[in-house]
């Protein structure tokens, strides 16, 4: 029974546990078989109804061909399969730049499913929804004081339709001055949300160049900042992890000239209890729920993205609006300069609640959370100065931005680096992002990290670099420990397979 | 690697002309910095569009580049061999993978474009910057 | 660490941040927060609203039956800590299950070609029309007063700004929209007709006729389902051109409005103008069968002002909710709630038309929800249901000032037979007290 095994045999065995089914688990519609199903509902009570009478055959349909037809265990069993060849925060550290991925509190989906929550009906009586409202005007509370702003709307749903919210009141209190304008400018540092939103306000974008320390060239803006401009947006700290020093300058130029400053909150993981927006300068920014209030990216969504406004903006805030009157809470809906609802119902109130919940926790000691994270952030710049490129050599905040002109002389790009990452167990950082960086490697570790885990992956990075002067084959062609191979990614968009056929 | 005949364009596509027609494509150069071409988006034939504006795009996996008009005047062929195998214009650009042919409005235009040389001078130039 | 990094405190290390810009005190927060202390505000809250109390409200939210399976799959952590798979070789079970939802979505709506998810209904409706724009090159959009109300709201917003002009279409005795009325003239330069099934009344309209006279005009059916279990029994919207659904029927929470899960579907030549993210087939180096995101060059993260919509963030986690959902309830489970759906709302309607003075108030096909008209306002007899723990049914006035005195109502397969009965001898009685 103990006898040693060869190392081909050792080999043999591995290719037989990669051929396990958790390995090839095939596809839901591949396990379909007639008669199958996983739930069951009670016995109906009323009358039985034979549709073709009630609708009319025409509006009736018949089976659903290829419709799954599989037990609960197969259920279970084919997504927990599926689950195992996901990374993910509760594996490790998730060091995507701009993305924020920090530790989503178990807590917070534990109260977003209590009944009297997750039960309520969006349309159901003011009277009987008071702890809704209250949950969300507390929250309202919570951001007003952390963004230092005067009111909040809740409404909408991600980053980009708060990008898109906050640029319609823009363009509603312009109007209401006169003169709507025509352009936004946009920094070339920028997420790519900001100029699709940008458009879909009806605004011309104007991209504008960042100066040699990748801030924005005041100079500049000040020759852009025409009486045609309604807007500046303006993601700070930027997408290179720095704090644009000259912001309540920049604030100044749009004001005299009658622009508004919109910031991009997506990093106000590194503001957070440090420094509030609304104290130099900012007009209307977002907040990215799903990034620095923890509730959790699920593999793309759902998120919320809150946005917060200055006093002469309150009057275009989206209806509803949350109100509290005589210690009683209620939507308001009629509200003539409004510029109108951009979700049907109250907003993700699911995602909303899970950001209060974090709120709470921390309370005034978010502050030690955001310092955490700049720490984590410069702690691992410092350890890998040496072996990478730092493009721009300014203070980081919760993010440091590499990139791979060091590695590049090798062959290897930061794509590579990325990919050779997931072998040492990390996720890749971001690459390729901002622009402004060519082979850009941007680390954001957040607060959750302990130095353990950060020192795990500067041993990692630090490997990665000596790998790509001494064998860069491994690091060109990794990842080597995952499921699947690189992708060809060409086959598949020239042509597109985009659903399981029979 | 520059047919002689052909004339180009800053933009990197090529032109060549065929009495009052125009065949058009995208140089090696292009098809080279773009990567594993996966579509071309190409007008509508009758289209009358001037030089210099946007007529479609070639998209990569991760990139999108405009195509823009060498010359004035209206579509009058589309290669229709494109959607099925967007993959030629990284193998033969110059020749089976043209994109689109102009009944120009203005032959005169086409002086006002590179020969060859001149554009073998400015891919180089490009390439040193990058 | 600090030593390290060589400062002395982590103040230092926000010294970017202008001196007079730094807070000196912590904020004034509510917190800390134990798990406990959490645990108790929320339950706090919870007991403010209507838990325990029955309700007939529908309106594009519904209570439908739901399994702890998938609730309990979608807390894995693997699946509710991960992001948005761009890395393909760690995120195939995210990337694999947006493929079964792309392919359930296919077969249920009839379409060829479904996204990984929009934001929810109302929005999906909205970038459904921006889309019929761009494959017309036509700015002017007709939409039904059936469509459910505030989905238009979130139409107006976004059209407001883009050039497109939307008229409104009528209602006719049957709850459907006045088809009359599209003729050829009304039709002329039209990018979409817009049309929700079934509709804010719960009344089906007819798909096939709509999409025969939008095409003669050259215009485009862009349908919305907001009651997506219904597609267990109603016929699929084949011939529209863009479906846009709300998925929230599908086992998802109704959380007093979000988040739930929208859909696009469309046809397969009409792919590239399709906002939102996609997953697609594709081989590794080995030739293993593995999926991508895929024509992501609609997307704004490559083509800026350009792409197709600004939408990043999507709803993945509960579109990945419904795919679970879907498998569980399967073929014959979809098709028996759907059944259930319709014979409960028939046997309500039937049990609430037998009080004086009530009545049904269109003559249409109706799946799980009909609009009743009631000797006095809605709101007021909703008051004295509440004292009853009932939430009755959805005043229509609000939004269709011709429609006071009418009530949506909405029974599901979750409504015991015993509470249907209950709401109508409570009506019964409110109605024989006389106003005060």
């Amino acid at each position: 029974m103990n006898s040693k095994l060869t190392l081909e045999e050792v080999a043999t065995n591995v290719r037989k546990a990669a051929r396990h089914v958790n390995q090839s688990e095939g596809l839901i519609f591949e396990k379909s078989a007639p008669g199958k199903r996983g739930m069951e509902l009670p016995p109906l009570d009323v009358p039985a109804v034979d549709p073709a009478e009630a609708l009319g055959a025409e509006l009736t349909r018949g089976e659903i061909e290829g419709f799954p037809e599989v037990s609960e265990i197969e259920v279970i069993r084919h997504f927990t399969r599926l689950s195992t060849w996901n990374y993910a925060i509760d594996l490790g550290m998730y060091p995507l730049g701009s993305c924020t991925m920090k530790y989503n509190p178990r807590v917070n989906e534990f109260v977003a499913r209590l009944d009297g929550l997750a039960s309520e009906h969006p349309a159901q009586p003011v009277d009987v929804s008071q702890g809704c409202l209250r949950i969300l005007y507390d929250l309202k509370q919570c951001l007003l004081a952390i963004t230092g702003m005067d009111t909040a709307t809740l409404q909408p749903v991600a980053g980009a339709q708060g990008e898109l919210t906050g640029l319609l009141m823009i363009r509603a209190y312009l109007e209401s001055q006169g003169n709507a304008r025509k352009k936004v400018l946009i920094p070339d540092s920028a997420h790519g949300t900001n100029p699709a939103s940008v458009v879909i306000a009806g605004y011309e974008v104007q991209n504008i160049k960042s100066n040699e320390r990748g801030q924005i060239d005041t100079d500049h803006l000040r020759e852009f900042c025409t009486e045609d401009v309604a807007a500046l947006m303006v993601t700070n700290p930027s997408t290179l992890g720095v704090f644009e020093e000259r912001i309540a300058e920049i604030a100044a130029i749009l004001h005299e000239r009658g622009a508004l400053l919109y910031m991009d909150g997506a990093n106000m993981n590194a503001l957070a209890g440090v420094a509030r927006p609304g104290d130099f300068g900012v007009d209307v920014m977002h907040l990215n729920l799903h990034k620095t209030f923890s509730t959790p990216h699920g593999g793309g969504g759902p998120g919320a993205g809150p946005v917060a406004v200055k006093k002469i903006l309150e009057p275009f805030l989206p209806v509803p609006v949350i109100a509290k009157k005589e210690n009683r809470y209620v939507l308001e809906t009629v509200r003539p300069k409004s510029i109108g609802r951009v979700r049907a119902h109250s907003g993700n109130f699911g995602v909303l609640l899970r950001a209060l919940a974090y709120t709470l926790a921390y309370g005034p000691g978010i502050r030690q959370a955001t310092q955490d994270a700049v720490l984590n952030a410069n702690y691992i710049r410092k350890n890998l100065e040496d072996s990478f490129d730092l493009p721009y050599d300014l203070p980081s905040m919760h993010e440091v931005v590499f990139s791979d002109a060091r590695q590049k002389k090798h062959g290897v790009n930061t794509m590579d680096i990325a990919k050779r990452l997931i072998d040492y167990g990390f996720h890749p950082y971001t690459t390729a992002f901002p622009l402004i960086v060519p082979g850009a490697m941007m680390i954001e570790p957040t607060e959750s990290e302990s130095k353990e885990e950060c020192d795990l992956f500067i041993d990692a990075m630090r490997s990665i670099a000596a790998e790509a002067e001494t064998n860069p084959e491994i690091v060109k062609t990794a990842p080597h420990s995952t499921r699947v191979g690189r992708l060809d990614e060409v086959a598949a968009a020239r042509k597109p397979i985009l659903r399981w056929k029979p | 690697m520059y047919p002689a005949d052909f004339h180009y364009t800053k933009d990197h596509e090529w032109v060549k002309v065929d009495g009052s027609i125009a065949t058009v494509g995208i140089t090696e150069y292009a098809q080279e910095q773009l990567g594993d071409v996966v579509f071309a988006e190409l007008p509508k034939i009758g289209a009358k569009l001037n030089a210099g504006q946007a007529f479609g795009t070639v998209e990569s996996v991760k990139a999108v580049s405009e195509i823009f008009m060498p010359v004035s005047g209206e579509i009058s062929e589309i290669n229709p061999t494109l959607s099925d195998t967007p993959e030629n214009i990284n193998k033969d650009p110059h020749g089976s993978a043209w994109l689109v042919k102009i009944k120009m409005s203005d032959a005169a235009e086409v002086s006002k474009l590179m020969d060859a040389k001149a554009y073998e001078g400015y891919v180089a130039a490009q390439a040193k910057e990058h | 660490m600090l030593d390290a990094i060589g400062v002395a405190s982590a103040d230092e290390l926000f010294e970017s941040i202008p001196e007079k810009f730094r807070l000196r005190e912590p904020l004034p927060l509510p917190g800390p927060m134990s798990e406990m202390e959490i645990i108790q505000y929320f339950q706090a809250r919870a007991a403010e609203n209507a838990r325990g109390y029955t309700s007939f409200l529908g309106a594009g939210v519904y209570q439908h039956a739901r399994s702890v399976v998938a609730d309990a799959l979608i807390q894995r952590g693997e699946f509710l800590t991960s992001y948005t798979p761009y890395q393909a070789e760690i995120s195939q079970g995210t990337l694999t299950a947006i493929f079964e939802f792309q392919t359930l979505m296919c077969q249920l709506t009839g379409q060829e070609v479904a996204n990984a998810s929009m934001y929810d209904g109302s929005t999906a409706m909205t970038e459904a029309v921006l889309m019929a724009e761009r494959l017309t090159g036509r700015h002017r959009v007709l939409v039904a007063r059936s469509v459910h109300p505030e989905y238009r709201q979130v139409l107006a917003t976004y059209a407001k700004n883009l050039g497109l002009q939307i008229e409104e279409i009528g209602y006719t005795k049957s709850g459907q929209i006045d088809a009359a009325t599209l003729t050829g003239e009304k039709l002329g330069d039209v990018a979409a007709v817009v049309v929700q099934s079934p509709n804010f009344f719960g009344v089906l309209e007819e798909i096939p006729v709509l999409a025969e006279t939008a095409h003669g005009a050259g215009a485009l059916l862009v349908t919305t389902i907001a009651e997506a279990v219904s597609l267990g029994i109603v016929r699929p919207p084949v011939e529209a051109d863009i479906v846009a659904m709300e998925g929230q029927s599908f086992g998802i929470p109704p959380s007093y409005g979000g988040p739930y899960v929208g859909v696009i579907a469309t046809r397969d030549k009409f792919v590239r103008q399709m906002p939102g993210r996609l997953a697609g087939r594709t081989t590794d180096s080995a030739g293993r069968r593995g999926f991508v995101l895929t024509l992501a060059t609609r997307e704004q993260h490559i083509r800026r002002e350009k792409a197709t919509s600004n939408i990043c963030t999507n709803e993945a986690l509960y579109a990945l909710a419904a795919t679970i959902h879907l498998c569980l309830i399967g073929k014959e489970g979809l098709r028996e709630m759907a059944l259930h759906n319709l014979a409960k709302a028939k046997f309500a309607a039937a049990e609430l038309e037998k009080i004086p003075g009530v009545r049904r108030v269109f003559s249409g096909r109706v799946f799980n929800e009909f609009v009743l008209e009631f000797p006095r306002s809605v709101k007021l007899i909703n008051h004295a249901l509440l004292r009853e723990k009932i939430i009755g049914p959805l005043p229509l006035g609000v939004h269709y000032p011709e429609l006071t005195k009418r009530g949506l109502v909405c029974v599901t397969e979750t409504m015991p037979r015993a509470e249907i009965e209950r709401l109508a001898a409570n009506i019964k009685k409110i109605l024989e007290t006389p106003l005060s």
